[in-house]
């Protein structure tokens, strides 16, 4: 049997697709993971960036913690947070928090640093307060880097919230930790398969959103 | 007995023993994808219709979980290093590629326009001119093909112990010793800053042309 | 009147950007900071809305210190235009022209309404108002730049090297305009150029500065022109200053000569009349429009042979144009006599470059006294 036909005998298959094992259910054990871990993620990372992109300070300071937060193994952290925490979604958040803030951090710190300082300068010379320089001006003209940042971050975790079924928490890691316990190879791959699936669900919900919310003026030429 | 550093002894290893595993299942993988990585992204320069699809490819591989994978090719290749290994270079790959198309791509035109104009052959332009060019893109591809790389290496507990440090999470647990979690964790931690570190320092050493920061105005 | 009193910015590594500089700054009137690049013009330019601060010193605006109100109230209370424009590329053409109304609290209509007016007011085609900056030509981009500037109709405005990075043609189009504007709504205009030609046609005054931020010197162009204050400021103003401060003279007083002037339908009679007054005869179309030179003894009455004329060079309008217009056109016309038209390019007359030459003497004469008056004051 090869890679398709377990994918194929998984989805076949009618079990698969009702009660808490099911993938409806999974799907969305996973997706509210996903979310909130991006939403903290984000609650952490887009501040912190804006600002420090803005002044221009602390780039070095955020590189350092970047490295670090990538360098930390998702998988180790979440052992580590298990044992010290117990069951539990706060130990499935904290990897997965350390692992989306440096792209965020270290993209909108980079895309509001890249900013082309004319139109900032004017800005500031028409008498524009820093806040509005910062959300009319710079915010705007970042987007498209700021969402790409988010994008990568979002598209990590999607794949890293498999490991919340390690510690015995649901999502679309269930049928990847249990079919290799179980040596169910149609579950490891089906699993792999819906995770796959849904990072493409998210970089399309990116690619609309960058859509709507990115000015017709900024778009041009670029990637996104 | 029990310090810091003294693990149980059915790891088999060493502390130092197991970060020199744990090295070189994180690093060869890297060098692999590194080494089919030049020509593919050398075709995408060349043939650029092939560039979006095989930007798709890398996009949903890089999305499957480094688990699955595993699971996948313990058929093939059994509970060992290459199982490991095999899913690491193909994240490598997936990073290194658009880094070199984008560096690659990114030498100005004006550039590749002079060195045809003194005569340079296509061949000789790749190697002293659009590569040397390209190295800082392919170096930060680089940094986090090798420390993403490092970290996944722990996964690779999961299927027999085949994770090099990450078999010290499995001890801890086993062993109720949460300090082995945590010498793991940091560990690896440490690992990946210093390889980042040491990749910064190979493209200084490569690129004496780019400005230094602090310098000029 | 802006006026700037012993203002000196000197940065924390040491760097002394302005040195004690004094100007006194005009209402109304162009004023034209030039000199070569790290001579402070555009730190000077920048203190005064507050974009740098002074390290010693304080500028005053209508007599009160600048530091006086909010920062920000300042700055919109004066127009800035800068190199490249600096427009936001997320808005439109409109939008970025309404920021300064929107941020002074005016509705979104009125201030799209301002808007819309300013884009006819600098020459801009309002089919262009829902447009983005990218889709513009960067002549386009400048002009909306200035027009974003005037939005809030600010008494002041600050222009940094505004025409800079645009090419020649487009930056004439652009410097007259601007010209045009000023006549029309007299503001007072700080501008920062490092092109001395470009100071000398736009400026009302001129303050050249010298690398290190000090005063070389602060007059009107035709004086910098005349009087350069030393080395410096000579060898700023290039080799053919003289040349081109006969911008400055005006051609009203040549005494034009009409009889060269001769119609192609002339009778035989009427050329061998005007055939003794001089070596050559300008031969008019029947309306009155140079078509060329000819040596009398070559024209035969009723049958003018176009294609035998000389070439007559440039014209000049006199009046409109100046002296250096006049010597221009003489040198060009090879027989070394301008042409004088009016303003619907029929010939008024010729004028020699003997007389031009006398006229430049006399002008430079007037100048003389006039400055020996200001002195014996």
């Amino acid at each position: 049997m090869n890679v398709l036909d377990f994918a194929r005998a998984f989805f076949g298959d009618g079990a698969h697709w009702h009660g808490y094992d099911g993938i409806p259910t999974r799907f969305a054990e996973h997706i509210g993971y996903c979310l909130e871990a991006l939403a903290i993620a984000a609650a952490i990372g887009l501040p912190v960036g804006l600002l420090t992109g803005h002044t221009g300070r602390g780039g070095n300071a955020l590189a350092f913690l970047a490295t670090a937060g990538r360098a930390l193994p998702s998988f180790g952290l979440l052992v580590l947070m298990f044992i010290w925490i117990g069951l539990g979604l706060l130990p499935v958040m904290i990897p997965l928090v350390v692992l989306a803030v440096p792209p965020i951090l270290v993209t909108t710190y980079e895309a509001v640093r890249s900013v082309d300082p004319s139109p900032v300068d004017a800005a500031r010379g028409m008498g524009m307060p820093e806040t509005r320089v910062l959300f009319q001006v710079e915010v705007p003209v970042a987007l498209p880097l700021i969402l790409s940042g988010l994008r990568t971050a979002a598209v990590q975790i999607v794949s890293t919230a498999t490991i919340a079924a390690y510690v015995s928490l649901g999502g679309l890691g269930r049928y990847i930790i249990d079919g290799l316990y179980q040596k169910d190879y149609e579950k490891v791959v089906g699993g792999a398969t819906l995770v796959a699936g849904l990072a493409l669900v998210t970089l399309a919900v990116f690619w609309a959103v960058s859509r709507l919310a990115v000015s017709p003026g900024v778009r041009r030429g670029g990637r996104g | 007995m029990n310090g810091f550093f003294d693990l149980p002894s059915d790891l088999g290893q060493s502390w130092l023993g197991l970060v020199g595993l744990h090295l070189r299942e994180a690093l060869l993988p890297v060098l692999a994808g590194l080494l089919v990585s030049l020509p593919v992204a050398q075709l995408c320069v060349r043939f650029r219709w092939i560039y979006p699809p095989v930007l798709g490819i890398a996009t949903v591989l890089y999305a499957i979980p480094s688990l699955a994978f595993f699971v996948v090719l313990i058929d093939y290749f059994g509970q060992s290093e290459t199982t490991v290994m095999i899913p690491l270079a193909l994240y490598s790959l997936v990073v290194l590629v658009p880094a070199i198309v984008d560096g690659v791509r990114s030498v100005p035109p004006e550039t590749l326009a002079a060195a045809q104009a003194m005569g340079f052959g296509a061949v000789r332009r790749y190697f002293q001119v659009q590569l040397p060019l390209a190295v800082p893109a392919i170096i930060a591809g680089l940094r986090v093909a090798t420390v993403s790389s490092i970290s996944l290496v722990s996964v690779g507990m999961l299927i027999g112990n085949q994770g090099a440090l990450g078999n010290m999470l499995y001890a801890a647990q086993t062993y109720g010793r949460p300090a082995l979690a945590v010498n793991a964790v940091l560990t690896i931690g440490v690992l990946g800053m210093l390889a980042d570190a040491a990749l910064v320092l190979l493209r200084f050493l490569l690129t004496p042309w780019m400005p230094r920061k602090g310098a000029g105005r | 009147m802006i006026r700037i009193d012993a203002v000196t910015k000197r940065y924390p590594d040491g760097t002394v950007a302005v040195d004690r500089l004094s100007l006194e700054i005009p209402d109304r009137a162009i004023t034209v900071l030039v000199g070569p690049s790290g001579c402070g013009k555009t730190t000077t330019l920048r203190m005064i809305n507050r974009m740098v601060e002074p390290t010693e010193g304080s500028i005053l605006l209508d007599g009160q210190d600048i530091r006086q109100q909010p920062v920000n109230t300042l700055r919109r209370s004066m127009g800035y235009v800068i190199q490249n424009a600096g427009l936001f590329p997320h808005r439109t053409i409109l939008d970025n022209i309404a920021t300064v109304p929107r941020l002074l609290g005016r509705s979104r209509r009125q201030a799209r309404d301002r808007a819309a007016e300013l884009m006819e007011r600098v020459g801009l085609d309002t089919a262009l108002a829902k447009r983005y900056p990218y889709q513009l030509s960067g002549g386009q981009q400048q002009r909306v730049g200035v027009a974003r500037a005037l939005a809030a109709d600010p008494p002041v405005l600050l222009m940094d090297e505004p025409f800079s990075a645009v090419d020649p043609v487009v930056r004439k189009q652009l410097q007259d305009e601007l010209l045009r504007i000023q006549e029309e709504l007299g503001k007072t205009i700080v501008f920062v150029t490092h092109d001395i030609d470009e100071a000398i046609k736009l400026g009302t005054r001129v303050a050249v500065l010298r690398t290190g931020g000090r005063l070389a010197q602060y007059a009107p162009p035709a004086e910098l022109l005349s009087a350069p204050a030393d080395a410096f400021v000579e060898d700023f103003l290039g080799a053919d200053r003289g040349i081109r401060r006969l911008s400055f003279f005006p051609s009203a007083d040549l005494e034009l000569q009409t009889a060269p002037l001769v119609r192609a339908d002339a009778d035989a009679g009427t050329l061998a009349a005007r055939a003794t007054a001089v070596p050559y005869l300008l031969v008019t179309d029947p309306d009155g429009r140079p078509l060329g030179w000819s040596e009398p003894g070559r024209l035969t009455a009723g049958a003018v042979d176009r294609e035998q004329l000389l070439d007559y060079g440039r014209p000049f309008v006199p009046g409109t144009d100046s002296l250096r217009a006049a010597l221009d056109g003489a040198v060009l016309s090879p027989t070394g006599w301008a042409v004088a038209v009016d303003g619907e390019g029929r010939a008024v007359g010729v004028v020699s470059q003997q007389v031009i030459g006398e006229a430049i003497r006399a002008a430079h004469g007037r100048v003389a006294e006039r400055a020996g008056e200001a002195a014996g004051r």
